[in-house]
Protein backbone atom coordinates (compact mmCIF):
# COMPACT_ATOMS: atom_id res chain seq x y z
CA UNK A 1 0.00 0.00 0.00
CA UNK A 2 2.58 2.71 1.15
CA UNK A 3 4.52 1.88 -1.97
CA UNK A 4 1.65 2.22 -4.27
CA UNK A 5 1.04 5.59 -3.09
CA UNK A 6 4.60 6.49 -3.47
CA UNK A 7 4.20 5.52 -6.81
CA UNK A 8 1.12 7.40 -7.35
CA UNK A 9 2.92 10.61 -5.92
CA UNK A 10 6.03 10.10 -8.42
CA UNK A 11 5.28 11.39 -12.02
CA UNK A 12 8.06 9.21 -13.57
CA UNK A 13 7.00 6.06 -12.40
CA UNK A 14 3.47 6.60 -12.44
CA UNK A 15 3.56 7.72 -15.92
CA UNK A 16 5.40 4.67 -16.35
CA UNK A 17 2.61 2.44 -15.44
CA UNK A 18 0.06 4.53 -17.27
CA UNK A 19 1.53 3.75 -20.25
CA UNK A 20 1.77 0.04 -19.74
CA UNK A 21 -2.09 -0.09 -18.85
CA UNK A 22 -2.65 1.72 -21.93
CA UNK A 23 -0.91 -0.64 -24.27
CA UNK A 24 -2.60 -3.31 -22.47
CA UNK A 25 -5.76 -1.86 -22.60
CA UNK A 26 -5.16 -0.72 -26.40
CA UNK A 27 -4.24 -4.54 -27.32
CA UNK A 28 -6.79 -5.97 -25.37
CA UNK A 29 -9.59 -4.05 -27.15
CA UNK A 30 -7.75 -4.80 -30.40
CA UNK A 31 -8.03 -8.21 -29.64
CA UNK A 32 -11.58 -8.79 -28.62
CA UNK A 33 -13.04 -6.60 -31.60
CA UNK A 34 -15.98 -7.99 -32.72
CA UNK A 35 -16.29 -11.38 -34.71
CA UNK A 36 -19.73 -12.06 -36.26
CA UNK A 37 -20.63 -14.01 -32.84
CA UNK A 38 -20.09 -10.79 -30.55
CA UNK A 39 -23.74 -9.17 -31.80
CA UNK A 40 -27.35 -9.97 -31.29
CA UNK A 41 -28.15 -11.87 -34.92
CA UNK A 42 -31.03 -11.66 -36.75
CA UNK A 43 -30.36 -15.39 -37.46
CA UNK A 44 -30.16 -16.86 -34.42
CA UNK A 45 -34.62 -16.79 -33.32
CA UNK A 46 -35.13 -16.00 -29.41
CA UNK A 47 -38.02 -14.51 -27.71
CA UNK A 48 -35.52 -11.81 -27.05
CA UNK A 49 -34.74 -7.89 -28.46
CA UNK A 50 -32.14 -8.32 -30.82
CA UNK A 51 -33.11 -11.30 -32.13
CA UNK A 52 -35.29 -13.11 -34.85
CA UNK A 53 -39.29 -14.13 -33.71
CA UNK A 54 -39.52 -17.33 -33.24
CA UNK A 55 -41.66 -18.73 -36.21
CA UNK A 56 -44.83 -20.96 -35.48
CA UNK A 57 -47.88 -21.84 -37.58
CA UNK A 58 -50.96 -21.55 -35.15
CA UNK A 59 -54.42 -22.05 -36.24
CA UNK A 60 -57.00 -19.34 -35.78
CA UNK A 61 -60.49 -18.59 -33.50
CA UNK A 62 -61.86 -16.45 -36.26
CA UNK A 63 -60.94 -19.87 -38.76
CA UNK A 64 -58.00 -21.01 -41.08
CA UNK A 65 -54.09 -20.41 -39.68
CA UNK A 66 -51.37 -18.15 -39.31
CA UNK A 67 -48.02 -18.18 -39.59
CA UNK A 68 -45.86 -15.25 -38.23
CA UNK A 69 -43.03 -15.77 -41.00
CA UNK A 70 -45.53 -14.97 -43.47
CA UNK A 71 -46.12 -11.67 -42.37
CA UNK A 72 -42.52 -10.44 -42.77
CA UNK A 73 -42.72 -6.87 -43.99
CA UNK A 74 -45.45 -5.98 -41.64
CA UNK A 75 -45.18 -4.74 -37.97
CA UNK A 76 -46.32 -7.32 -35.50
CA UNK A 77 -47.34 -7.53 -32.43
CA UNK A 78 -47.17 -10.38 -30.14
CA UNK A 79 -49.48 -10.42 -27.04
CA UNK A 80 -49.54 -13.81 -25.14
CA UNK A 81 -52.97 -13.79 -23.17
CA UNK A 82 -55.61 -15.94 -21.52
CA UNK A 83 -59.03 -14.67 -20.50
CA UNK A 84 -58.47 -14.99 -16.55
CA UNK A 85 -56.09 -12.38 -16.36
CA UNK A 86 -57.42 -9.10 -15.33
CA UNK A 87 -54.22 -7.81 -16.85
CA UNK A 88 -54.53 -8.87 -19.89
CA UNK A 89 -58.00 -8.07 -20.31
CA UNK A 90 -57.36 -4.59 -19.26
CA UNK A 91 -54.78 -3.68 -22.33
CA UNK A 92 -57.03 -5.26 -25.32
CA UNK A 93 -59.15 -2.12 -26.21
CA UNK A 94 -55.69 0.08 -26.42
CA UNK A 95 -54.77 -2.73 -28.73
CA UNK A 96 -58.26 -3.24 -30.46
CA UNK A 97 -57.56 1.05 -31.00
CA UNK A 98 -54.38 0.72 -32.02
CA UNK A 99 -55.00 -1.91 -34.59
CA UNK A 100 -57.40 0.03 -36.24
CA UNK A 101 -55.61 3.17 -36.05
CA UNK A 102 -52.40 1.59 -37.42
CA UNK A 103 -53.85 -1.84 -39.81
CA UNK A 104 -54.14 0.69 -42.89
CA UNK A 105 -50.38 1.60 -42.76
CA UNK A 106 -49.08 -1.94 -41.84
CA UNK A 107 -49.37 -3.59 -38.44
CA UNK A 108 -50.75 -7.06 -37.61
CA UNK A 109 -51.59 -8.09 -33.91
CA UNK A 110 -51.13 -11.55 -33.11
CA UNK A 111 -53.09 -11.98 -30.05
CA UNK A 112 -52.27 -15.68 -29.24
CA UNK A 113 -53.89 -17.33 -26.36
CA UNK A 114 -52.30 -19.69 -24.30
CA UNK A 115 -55.67 -21.99 -24.50
CA UNK A 116 -53.72 -24.77 -23.35
CA UNK A 117 -54.20 -23.16 -20.02
CA UNK A 118 -57.47 -21.32 -21.00
CA UNK A 119 -60.32 -22.18 -22.43
CA UNK A 120 -61.16 -21.84 -26.09
CA UNK A 121 -64.68 -20.94 -25.18
CA UNK A 122 -63.78 -18.06 -22.22
CA UNK A 123 -61.64 -16.85 -24.69
CA UNK A 124 -64.25 -16.86 -27.67
CA UNK A 125 -66.96 -14.55 -25.12
CA UNK A 126 -64.04 -11.92 -24.44
CA UNK A 127 -63.39 -11.28 -28.06
CA UNK A 128 -66.82 -11.26 -28.83
CA UNK A 129 -67.45 -9.13 -25.70
CA UNK A 130 -64.98 -6.41 -26.38
CA UNK A 131 -66.04 -7.30 -30.59
CA UNK A 132 -61.81 -7.88 -31.13
CA UNK A 133 -61.33 -7.69 -34.94
CA UNK A 134 -57.80 -8.54 -35.04
CA UNK A 135 -56.02 -11.68 -35.28
CA UNK A 136 -56.67 -14.09 -32.57
CA UNK A 137 -54.37 -17.96 -32.60
CA UNK A 138 -54.90 -20.23 -30.15
CA UNK A 139 -51.74 -21.88 -28.73
CA UNK A 140 -53.54 -25.42 -27.36
CA UNK A 141 -50.72 -27.26 -26.70
CA UNK A 142 -48.65 -24.41 -25.20
CA UNK A 143 -45.75 -24.93 -27.62
CA UNK A 144 -46.05 -21.05 -28.83
CA UNK A 145 -46.12 -20.30 -24.86
CA UNK A 146 -42.45 -22.38 -24.53
CA UNK A 147 -41.37 -21.08 -27.71
CA UNK A 148 -41.59 -17.38 -26.26
CA UNK A 149 -40.14 -18.94 -22.69
CA UNK A 150 -43.79 -17.47 -21.28
CA UNK A 151 -43.03 -16.80 -17.62
CA UNK A 152 -45.78 -14.23 -17.34
CA UNK A 153 -48.70 -12.58 -18.77
CA UNK A 154 -49.17 -11.02 -20.45
CA UNK A 155 -46.01 -10.71 -22.18
CA UNK A 156 -46.09 -8.69 -25.69
CA UNK A 157 -43.34 -8.90 -28.42
CA UNK A 158 -43.44 -6.16 -31.05
CA UNK A 159 -41.51 -7.11 -33.99
CA UNK A 160 -40.21 -5.30 -37.00
CA UNK A 161 -40.49 -5.67 -40.39
CA UNK A 162 -37.52 -7.60 -41.18
CA UNK A 163 -39.30 -10.04 -38.59
CA UNK A 164 -36.48 -9.11 -35.72
CA UNK A 165 -37.85 -8.30 -32.18
CA UNK A 166 -37.51 -5.14 -31.34
CA UNK A 167 -39.20 -4.38 -28.07
CA UNK A 168 -40.44 -6.84 -25.29
CA UNK A 169 -43.30 -6.31 -22.43
CA UNK A 170 -43.68 -8.38 -20.05
CA UNK A 171 -46.23 -7.97 -17.59
CA UNK A 172 -49.34 -5.39 -18.41
CA UNK A 173 -51.28 -3.38 -18.87
CA UNK A 174 -49.85 -0.90 -21.20
CA UNK A 175 -51.36 1.98 -21.66
CA UNK A 176 -52.11 3.17 -25.23
CA UNK A 177 -49.50 5.68 -25.15
CA UNK A 178 -46.64 3.36 -24.49
CA UNK A 179 -48.14 0.79 -27.52
CA UNK A 180 -48.29 3.94 -30.09
CA UNK A 181 -44.74 5.03 -28.83
CA UNK A 182 -43.59 1.55 -29.45
CA UNK A 183 -44.99 1.20 -32.73
CA UNK A 184 -44.36 4.05 -34.16
CA UNK A 185 -40.97 3.88 -34.26
CA UNK A 186 -41.10 0.57 -36.30
CA UNK A 187 -43.78 1.67 -38.74
CA UNK A 188 -41.39 4.33 -40.15
CA UNK A 189 -38.86 1.88 -40.89
CA UNK A 190 -38.37 0.99 -44.17
CA UNK A 191 -39.55 -2.97 -45.38
CA UNK B 1 -32.69 -17.38 -15.91
CA UNK B 2 -35.46 -16.24 -13.62
CA UNK B 3 -37.03 -12.98 -15.09
CA UNK B 4 -40.42 -12.99 -13.50
CA UNK B 5 -41.65 -14.35 -9.93
CA UNK B 6 -45.36 -14.70 -10.70
CA UNK B 7 -47.60 -14.85 -7.44
CA UNK B 8 -51.41 -15.59 -8.43
CA UNK B 9 -51.97 -12.89 -11.34
CA UNK B 10 -48.98 -10.66 -10.22
CA UNK B 11 -46.00 -10.75 -12.34
CA UNK B 12 -42.85 -9.25 -10.00
CA UNK B 13 -40.03 -8.76 -12.46
CA UNK B 14 -36.97 -10.49 -10.12
CA UNK B 15 -34.44 -7.72 -11.91
CA UNK B 16 -35.72 -4.79 -10.46
CA UNK B 17 -36.57 -6.39 -6.98
CA UNK B 18 -32.62 -7.33 -7.20
CA UNK B 19 -31.65 -4.13 -8.32
CA UNK B 20 -33.28 -2.03 -4.98
CA UNK B 21 -32.00 -4.96 -2.56
CA UNK B 22 -28.62 -4.01 -3.94
CA UNK B 23 -29.65 -0.34 -3.62
CA UNK B 24 -30.81 -0.97 0.05
CA UNK B 25 -27.87 -2.58 1.11
CA UNK B 26 -25.77 -0.03 -0.55
CA UNK B 27 -27.44 2.60 1.74
CA UNK B 28 -25.91 0.19 5.02
CA UNK B 29 -22.67 1.01 3.44
CA UNK B 30 -23.10 4.39 3.11
CA UNK B 31 -23.54 4.87 6.77
CA UNK B 32 -20.47 2.99 7.58
CA UNK B 33 -18.58 4.86 5.11
CA UNK B 34 -19.71 8.55 6.26
CA UNK B 35 -18.43 8.97 9.86
CA UNK B 36 -15.10 8.00 9.23
CA UNK B 37 -15.06 10.91 6.41
CA UNK B 38 -17.04 13.63 8.52
CA UNK B 39 -19.81 13.62 5.95
CA UNK B 40 -23.55 13.09 7.50
CA UNK B 41 -24.65 9.17 6.49
CA UNK B 42 -28.70 10.66 6.45
CA UNK B 43 -27.46 13.28 4.20
CA UNK B 44 -25.78 11.36 1.82
CA UNK B 45 -28.63 8.98 1.84
CA UNK B 46 -31.00 11.39 0.52
CA UNK B 47 -29.09 13.09 -1.74
CA UNK B 48 -29.36 9.10 -3.38
CA UNK B 49 -32.86 9.06 -2.86
CA UNK B 50 -33.48 12.70 -3.89
CA UNK B 51 -31.20 11.69 -7.21
CA UNK B 52 -32.91 8.80 -7.72
CA UNK B 53 -36.58 10.62 -8.02
CA UNK B 54 -34.71 13.23 -10.09
CA UNK B 55 -33.62 10.91 -12.57
CA UNK B 56 -37.06 9.04 -12.63
CA UNK B 57 -39.13 12.34 -13.58
CA UNK B 58 -36.53 13.43 -15.72
CA UNK B 59 -36.35 9.85 -17.62
CA UNK B 60 -40.28 9.59 -17.95
CA UNK B 61 -40.49 13.53 -18.75
CA UNK B 62 -37.66 13.01 -21.32
CA UNK B 63 -39.22 10.13 -22.75
CA UNK B 64 -42.76 11.74 -23.43
CA UNK B 65 -40.99 14.84 -25.08
CA UNK B 66 -39.86 12.35 -27.57
CA UNK B 67 -43.41 11.35 -28.41
CA UNK B 68 -45.06 14.81 -27.76
CA UNK B 69 -48.65 13.71 -29.55
CA UNK B 70 -49.11 10.52 -28.02
CA UNK B 71 -48.56 11.55 -24.36
CA UNK B 72 -50.44 15.24 -25.12
CA UNK B 73 -53.38 12.88 -25.97
CA UNK B 74 -53.20 10.37 -23.15
CA UNK B 75 -51.48 12.54 -20.28
CA UNK B 76 -52.45 9.83 -17.86
CA UNK B 77 -49.77 8.02 -19.25
CA UNK B 78 -46.79 9.77 -18.05
CA UNK B 79 -47.34 7.94 -14.19
CA UNK B 80 -47.79 4.82 -16.03
CA UNK B 81 -45.27 2.26 -14.29
CA UNK B 82 -44.03 0.84 -17.65
CA UNK B 83 -40.54 0.61 -17.11
CA UNK B 84 -39.79 1.02 -20.66
CA UNK B 85 -41.00 4.21 -21.06
CA UNK B 86 -38.30 6.07 -19.59
CA UNK B 87 -35.22 7.38 -21.57
CA UNK B 88 -31.80 6.67 -19.78
CA UNK B 89 -29.51 9.70 -20.95
CA UNK B 90 -32.35 12.86 -19.73
CA UNK B 91 -32.79 10.42 -16.56
CA UNK B 92 -29.15 10.39 -15.80
CA UNK B 93 -28.74 13.98 -16.36
CA UNK B 94 -31.36 14.90 -14.50
CA UNK B 95 -30.23 12.99 -11.84
CA UNK B 96 -27.01 14.66 -11.82
CA UNK B 97 -28.42 17.91 -11.61
CA UNK B 98 -30.64 16.78 -8.79
CA UNK B 99 -27.72 15.88 -6.86
CA UNK B 100 -25.66 18.97 -7.97
CA UNK B 101 -28.47 20.87 -6.41
CA UNK B 102 -28.80 19.01 -2.90
CA UNK B 103 -25.34 18.65 -2.32
CA UNK B 104 -24.59 22.19 -2.75
CA UNK B 105 -27.86 23.41 -0.70
CA UNK B 106 -26.39 21.20 2.16
CA UNK B 107 -22.91 22.05 1.58
CA UNK B 108 -21.38 18.12 1.02
CA UNK B 109 -18.12 18.44 0.12
CA UNK B 110 -17.73 16.56 -3.02
CA UNK B 111 -14.53 14.19 -2.79
CA UNK B 112 -15.40 12.87 0.56
CA UNK B 113 -18.90 12.06 -0.37
CA UNK B 114 -17.93 10.43 -3.76
CA UNK B 115 -15.45 8.51 -0.93
CA UNK B 116 -18.48 7.87 0.89
CA UNK B 117 -20.19 6.44 -1.90
CA UNK B 118 -17.80 4.39 -3.55
CA UNK B 119 -18.48 1.04 -1.03
CA UNK B 120 -21.78 0.80 -2.12
CA UNK B 121 -21.54 1.41 -5.66
CA UNK B 122 -19.17 -1.31 -5.86
CA UNK B 123 -21.60 -3.42 -3.88
CA UNK B 124 -24.28 -2.43 -6.22
CA UNK B 125 -22.52 -3.30 -9.50
CA UNK B 126 -22.66 -7.36 -8.09
CA UNK B 127 -26.58 -6.75 -7.88
CA UNK B 128 -26.47 -5.15 -11.63
CA UNK B 129 -24.96 -8.19 -12.41
CA UNK B 130 -27.17 -10.72 -10.74
CA UNK B 131 -29.98 -8.70 -11.81
CA UNK B 132 -28.77 -9.39 -15.35
CA UNK B 133 -28.37 -12.94 -14.96
CA UNK B 134 -32.18 -13.11 -13.29
CA UNK B 135 -33.36 -11.37 -16.72
CA UNK B 136 -30.69 -12.77 -19.22
CA UNK B 137 -29.84 -9.74 -20.08
CA UNK B 138 -25.88 -8.87 -20.63
CA UNK B 139 -25.32 -11.70 -22.35
CA UNK B 140 -22.35 -13.19 -23.67
CA UNK B 141 -20.59 -14.09 -27.48
CA UNK B 142 -21.77 -17.05 -28.65
CA UNK B 143 -18.22 -19.55 -28.14
CA UNK B 144 -17.20 -23.52 -27.59
CA UNK B 145 -15.43 -23.19 -24.28
CA UNK B 146 -16.62 -26.40 -21.76
CA UNK B 147 -17.95 -23.90 -19.11
CA UNK B 148 -20.66 -21.80 -21.65
CA UNK B 149 -23.85 -21.95 -21.00
CA UNK B 150 -27.14 -22.34 -23.59
CA UNK B 151 -28.90 -19.23 -23.40
CA UNK B 152 -30.95 -17.39 -26.18
CA UNK B 153 -30.61 -20.49 -28.31
CA UNK B 154 -26.63 -20.67 -28.22
CA UNK B 155 -24.26 -21.67 -26.73
CA UNK B 156 -22.49 -18.43 -24.73
CA UNK B 157 -19.75 -17.45 -22.38
CA UNK B 158 -21.86 -17.05 -18.99
CA UNK B 159 -21.00 -13.50 -19.19
CA UNK B 160 -23.59 -12.60 -15.93
CA UNK B 161 -21.17 -14.88 -13.90
CA UNK B 162 -17.90 -13.41 -15.14
CA UNK B 163 -19.63 -10.23 -14.25
CA UNK B 164 -20.55 -11.43 -11.06
CA UNK B 165 -17.25 -12.33 -10.58
CA UNK B 166 -15.13 -9.24 -11.04
CA UNK B 167 -17.77 -7.21 -9.54
CA UNK B 168 -17.24 -9.44 -5.81
CA UNK B 169 -13.64 -8.70 -6.60
CA UNK B 170 -13.76 -4.95 -7.26
CA UNK B 171 -15.94 -5.00 -4.17
CA UNK B 172 -13.29 -6.67 -1.75
CA UNK B 173 -10.29 -4.59 -3.37
CA UNK B 174 -12.62 -1.50 -2.21
CA UNK B 175 -13.45 -2.97 1.58
CA UNK B 176 -9.62 -3.66 1.69
CA UNK B 177 -8.96 0.05 1.12
CA UNK B 178 -11.43 1.73 3.03
CA UNK B 179 -9.96 1.77 5.92
CA UNK B 180 -6.44 2.34 4.33
CA UNK B 181 -7.63 5.58 2.26
CA UNK B 182 -4.72 7.33 1.58
CA UNK B 183 -6.11 10.75 1.07
CA UNK B 184 -9.84 12.27 -0.05
CA UNK B 185 -10.62 11.21 -3.59
CA UNK B 186 -8.47 8.05 -3.40
CA UNK B 187 -11.10 5.14 -2.44
CA UNK B 188 -13.56 6.87 -5.31
CA UNK B 189 -10.83 7.28 -8.30
CA UNK B 190 -9.47 3.64 -6.73
CA UNK B 191 -13.52 2.36 -7.40
CA UNK B 192 -13.55 4.25 -10.81
CA UNK B 193 -10.40 2.31 -12.26
CA UNK B 194 -10.79 -0.70 -11.01
CA UNK B 195 -14.37 -0.84 -12.34
CA UNK B 196 -13.85 0.82 -15.91
CA UNK B 197 -10.70 -1.69 -15.44
CA UNK B 198 -13.68 -4.93 -14.97
CA UNK B 199 -16.18 -3.42 -17.28
CA UNK B 200 -12.68 -3.60 -20.25
CA UNK B 201 -12.33 -7.44 -19.71
CA UNK B 202 -15.66 -8.33 -19.02
CA UNK B 203 -17.22 -6.37 -22.63
CA UNK B 204 -14.78 -8.83 -24.52
CA UNK B 205 -17.14 -11.74 -23.65
CA UNK B 206 -20.27 -10.08 -24.03
CA UNK B 207 -22.38 -10.72 -27.23
CA UNK B 208 -24.44 -7.47 -27.38
CA UNK B 209 -21.73 -4.66 -27.44
CA UNK B 210 -22.45 -1.46 -29.26
CA UNK B 211 -19.86 -1.48 -32.18
CA UNK B 212 -18.10 1.61 -33.23
CA UNK B 213 -15.09 1.88 -35.59
CA UNK B 214 -15.24 -1.12 -37.87
CA UNK B 215 -15.69 -3.70 -34.77
CA UNK B 216 -14.38 -1.99 -31.92
CA UNK B 217 -16.59 -2.38 -29.00
CA UNK B 218 -17.74 1.37 -27.42
CA UNK B 219 -18.04 0.19 -23.52
CA UNK B 220 -14.33 -0.93 -24.18
CA UNK B 221 -12.80 2.21 -25.75
CA UNK B 222 -14.88 4.54 -22.83
CA UNK B 223 -13.87 2.12 -20.20
CA UNK B 224 -10.44 2.47 -21.40
CA UNK B 225 -10.77 6.16 -21.61
CA UNK B 226 -12.28 6.89 -18.09
CA UNK B 227 -9.77 4.34 -16.53
CA UNK B 228 -6.98 6.45 -17.92
CA UNK B 229 -8.59 9.97 -16.59
CA UNK B 230 -8.69 8.00 -13.07
CA UNK B 231 -5.36 7.08 -13.04
CA UNK B 232 -4.15 10.72 -13.95
CA UNK B 233 -6.36 12.34 -11.13
CA UNK B 234 -4.87 9.65 -8.81
CA UNK B 235 -1.62 10.78 -9.74
CA UNK B 236 -2.81 14.86 -9.47
CA UNK B 237 -4.67 14.46 -5.67
CA UNK B 238 -1.20 12.21 -4.64
CA UNK B 239 0.95 15.29 -5.47
CA UNK B 240 -1.35 17.52 -3.94
CA UNK B 241 -1.75 15.66 -1.00
CA UNK B 242 2.16 15.44 -0.67
CA UNK B 243 2.67 19.25 -1.09
CA UNK B 244 0.62 20.07 1.95
CA UNK B 245 -0.27 17.15 3.96
CA UNK B 246 -3.17 17.68 5.67
CA UNK B 247 -4.27 15.13 8.50
CA UNK B 248 -6.52 12.62 7.36
CA UNK B 249 -9.77 11.20 9.30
Amino acid sequence: MEHLLEMMGDRKRWAILMGAVFIIGAAWIWLSAVPASATPSGEISSPLEGFAAPDFTLELMQGGEVTLSDLRGRVVIVNLWASWCPPCRAEMPALQRLYEDNHERGLEILAVNSTFQDSAGAAQDFVDELGLTFLVPLDRSGDVSRLYQLRALPSTFFIDRHGVIRQVVLGGPMSEATLQVAVESLMDEMP
Amino acid sequence: MFPVLQIGSLALRLPGLLLIVGLWLATFLVDREAPRRGVSGAVVNSLIFYALIGGLLGARLGYALGYFDVYLKNPLALISLNPDALAPLEGAVSAGIVALIYAQRKRLPLRPTLDVLAPGLSLFAVFVGLAHLSSGDAYGAVTQVPWAIELWDAMRHPAQVYEILLAAIVFGLIWWLSSRSAFTGFLFLSWLSLAAAGRLILEAFRGDSAIVLGGLRLAQLVSLAILMLALVALHVLAKREESSPAPQS
